[in-house]
């Protein structure tokens, strides 16, 4: 019980969020979070090694998040995504491609799955990713022509691999690539209660965007009161105490965050 | 599927789960793999519908008992140590990061007819209800025995040695009554029968200080529990080995374990593909236990029951405890083995609120073993419902390192991992060929590296 007054006596201390990112295989998940973490994109992305989860600050006028990102290690590709993994988190990015319509199909899917079975708190946003190959002026570096957005070379020449449906013909009218149409999905988001964003991992279109609406929209209060989902009444105040920190192999009460 | 894995593991549950990890970890490529479409196979923690799926075919959880994703019923009973083997290893590879714990609020043991609370400390043993006057003088001489023993410094045995005096020999010289030795030897050595009673002592000696090494831990229990059941232990275990590069493929029945013609393990067949593989570890289920086909490669040891309670309201007698474990020592009921009570509630998210979920279980000794469980069934007031199942206990026939087939053992009736533990470290050391013990060391060296 100690813990939770002294939570709440320092506003500054960054408040701790678990976010997921969910979508079918190749969207650019992975993709997302590396821009947002570290402002890079790498065309032919790797899956990471290691790495059970990213944190990336986030500032409001009033509140220092912490984000704790949590990717998928690619177990969603034979369906077989623990549950674990979306438990007690606080809020989720359900990622679709833009320029395939079977993947928003997916994104639903998830979105129905946190809504029956994760945190009833949780905060869901939906990006339409890859939204660069949908426009004008990516779609000029695609077909060759010199890179205006700084980015590197590398990443245009790359992109007919990463999209397998793009060929010279389509790129003169990029909005052909185009599988989901924005308001389409947009009606959606707002039928199912979602932020939604249309976003490029590529050109950083849309994902800082992402991340601080998500920020707004968390009930702070009711993360302090005990973490997330696990707190559904005054008891979770009192249970708080019998929680325990393996890590630190300090008995009882958290160490002060030194983040 | 035609890569070629080092190593294809069958069944996701604590055992193989753990396994994958340390394997993918070490950098082999490993698929893992299991016919149902959840994970933890026998370890696994069920919400209502999937508890009613496998013990009430054809019908629906009631309404009452509230919503579906507040449950998370586990099917074996088990509470990790703080002290533990388990905990050592969720800390070396930095598991502890996907999960929560809460500590288990109370241990007890049944004497006389009644439940009291396990003392673990001399100092708890002089206030413990549990013994009259002079056993309380007589178990505190003991425990403080206990306590003060340096190997090193024999000033500290008082004429025992450990490694070759029995512990029925360490009780008498203690004078202590037969039913003091039975809760320490079940409720705080753990031991399930008496037959360590003739054996040496050093084992019983370890048991026991570990079980008030990890009562000091935390204060309320020698236990720990992870938030949302013990279902999340192997689907951690799995997230770590998917990040070092595992592939996971759930809903996937298993057809065949191929062999060549010296019985060699070759891969797995499902449906008409084959994967190809060095070396294939698996549950007992996918090695011919029950009735599937194929060569049967493991033999039934014993048969367990358990009964899933649901209560609406805390075990009697346990001041209201959130959680709890009962031990009953099969002396005290006439048995060879104990009954175990193990008892969540909505404090770990296995439940809806106010409602607890306690599993009766022990080693099944007759034809009626549901009957057997009787004892410890009625220490727990009105039961809101019951689900009651019968597992047998398989072991593998074969070592593994003839034909690269290394099958795991089914759940005991233990009520901690430590024989898991144990069982992972024995598959450990037979697929790599190196002890595990070095496993650790190197551990610790990369994270110390790390930070
Ligand atoms: N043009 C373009 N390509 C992208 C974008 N985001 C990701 N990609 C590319 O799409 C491919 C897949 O991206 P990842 O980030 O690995 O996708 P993922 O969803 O993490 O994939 P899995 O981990 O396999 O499920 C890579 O080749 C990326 O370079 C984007 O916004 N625009
Ligand atoms: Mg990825």
């Amino acid at each position: 019980m100690a813990d939770n007054a002294e939570t709440s006596a320092v506003p500054d201390k960054p408040i701790q969020v678990k976010l997921v990112l969910l979508g079918e295989a190749a969207v650019g998940k992975s993709s997302i979070v590396l821009r947002f973490v570290s402002n890079e994109f790498q065309a032919n992305k790797e899956p990471t090694i290691g790495a059970a989860f990213l944190t990336q600050k986030c500032r409001l006028e009033d509140r220092v998040l912490r984000y704790e990102i949590w990717d998928t290690a690619g177990q969603e590709r034979f369906h077989s995504l623990a549950p674990m993994y979306y438990r007690n988190a606080q809020a989720a990015v359900v990622v679709y491609d833009v320029t395939k319509a079977t993947s928003l199909e997916k994104a639903k899917s998830w979105v129905k799955e946190l809504q029956r079975q994760a945190n009833p708190n949780i905060v869901i946003a939906l990006a339409g990713n890859k939204v660069d190959l949908v426009t004008a002026s990516s779609a000029a570096g695609a077909s060759g022509a010199a890179a205006s957005n700084g980015d590197d070379d590398e990443d245009e020449a790359d992109d007919a691999t990463a999209t397998p449906g793009e060929d010279a013909g389509e790129a003169e009218n990029p909005e052909g690539l185009r599988q989901v149409p924005k308001d389409e999905a947009q009606a959606y988001a707002t039928e199912a209660g979602l932020l939604f964003f249309e976003t490029s991992a590529k050109t950083g279109e849309g994902i800082v965007e992402i991340f601080t609406e998500i920020a707004k929209k968390i009930p702070i209060d009711h993360i302090l009161n005990g973490r997330g989902g696990a707190s559904r009444s005054a008891a979770a105040g009192a249970a708080a105490a019998d929680a325990v920190n393996l890590q630190n192999n300090a008995p009882k009460g958290k160490s002060p965050c030194s983040c | 599927m035609d890569e070629e894995y080092d190593v294809i593991v069958l069944g996701t549950g604590l055992t193989e789960c753990i396994l994958s990890g340390l394997l993918s970890r070490e950098g082999k490529k490993v698929l893992h793999m299991d016919r149902n479409d959840y994970y933890g196979g026998e370890s696994a923690s069920l919400n209502l519908t999937q508890l009613y799926r496998k013990f009430r075919q054809g019908k629906e959880p009631p309404a009452e008992l509230g919503r579906d994703r507040d449950y998370n019923i586990d099917l074996v009973p088990k509470f990790i140590i703080a002290s533990g083997e388990l905990t050592k290893i969720l800390v070396h590879t930095d598991v502890t990061r996907y999960m929560e714990f809460k500590q288990i609020a109370g241990s007890f043991v049944f004497r006389d007819g009644k439940i009291s609370k396990v003392p673990s400390t001399e100092m708890e043993a002089v206030k413990s209800p549990l013994m009259g006057l002079f056993e309380k003088r007589r178990a505190k001489n003991f425990f403080s025995f206990l306590q003060n023993w340096k190997d090193e410094d024999s000033t500290t045995h008082q004429g025992i040695d450990l490694d070759k005096d029995s512990m029925k020999t360490v009780y008498e010289k203690f004078g202590l009554e037969s039913g003091t030795q039975d809760f320490i030897g079940h409720a705080m050595a753990l031991y399930l029968d008496d037959d360590y009673i003739t054996k040496p002592a050093r084992p019983a000696y370890e048991r026991i200080l570990l079980y008030s090494k990890s009562m000091a831990r935390y204060g309320k229990s020698p236990y720990i529990y992870p938030l949302y059941g013990l279902g999340e232990l192997p689907q951690s275990f799995a997230r770590l080995s998917a990040i070092y590069g595992g592939t996971y493929m759930l809903d996937k029945p298993i057809h065949e374990i191929v062999t060549d013609d010296n019985g060699k393990f070759v891969g797995v067949r499902s449906g008409d593909e084959t994967v190809k593989a060095k070396q294939v570890i698996g549950d007992p289920s996918y090695f011919g236990a029950g009735e599937e086909g194929g060569k049967v490669r493991v033999v039934e040891e014993g048969k367990v029951v358990r009964a899933i309670c649901v209560l609406k309201h805390p075990i009697p007698g346990t001041e209201d405890a959130d959680s709890c474990q009962i031990v009953i020592p099969q002396k005290q009921v006439n048995r060879k083995n104990d009954i175990y009570i193990a008892a969540v509630s909505s404090t770990h998210n296995v439940a809806a609120k106010d409602v607890w979920i306690a599993i009766v279980s022990t080693i099944v000794e007759t034809s009626v073993p549901e009957r057997e469980l009787a004892p410890g069934l009625q220490l727990l007031g009105t039961i809101h419902d019951k689900f009651v199942s019968i597992s047998s206990l398989y072991t593998p026939t074969a070592d593994g390192k003839s034909d690269n087939i290394f099958v795991t053992r089914s759940y005991d009736a233990t009520s901690h991992f430590e024989t898991v533990v144990d069982d992972v470290q024995d598959v450990w050391q037979r697929v790599t060929g190196k002890p595990f013990s070095e496993l650790e060391l190197k551990k610790a060296d990369m994270d110390n590296v790390q930070e």
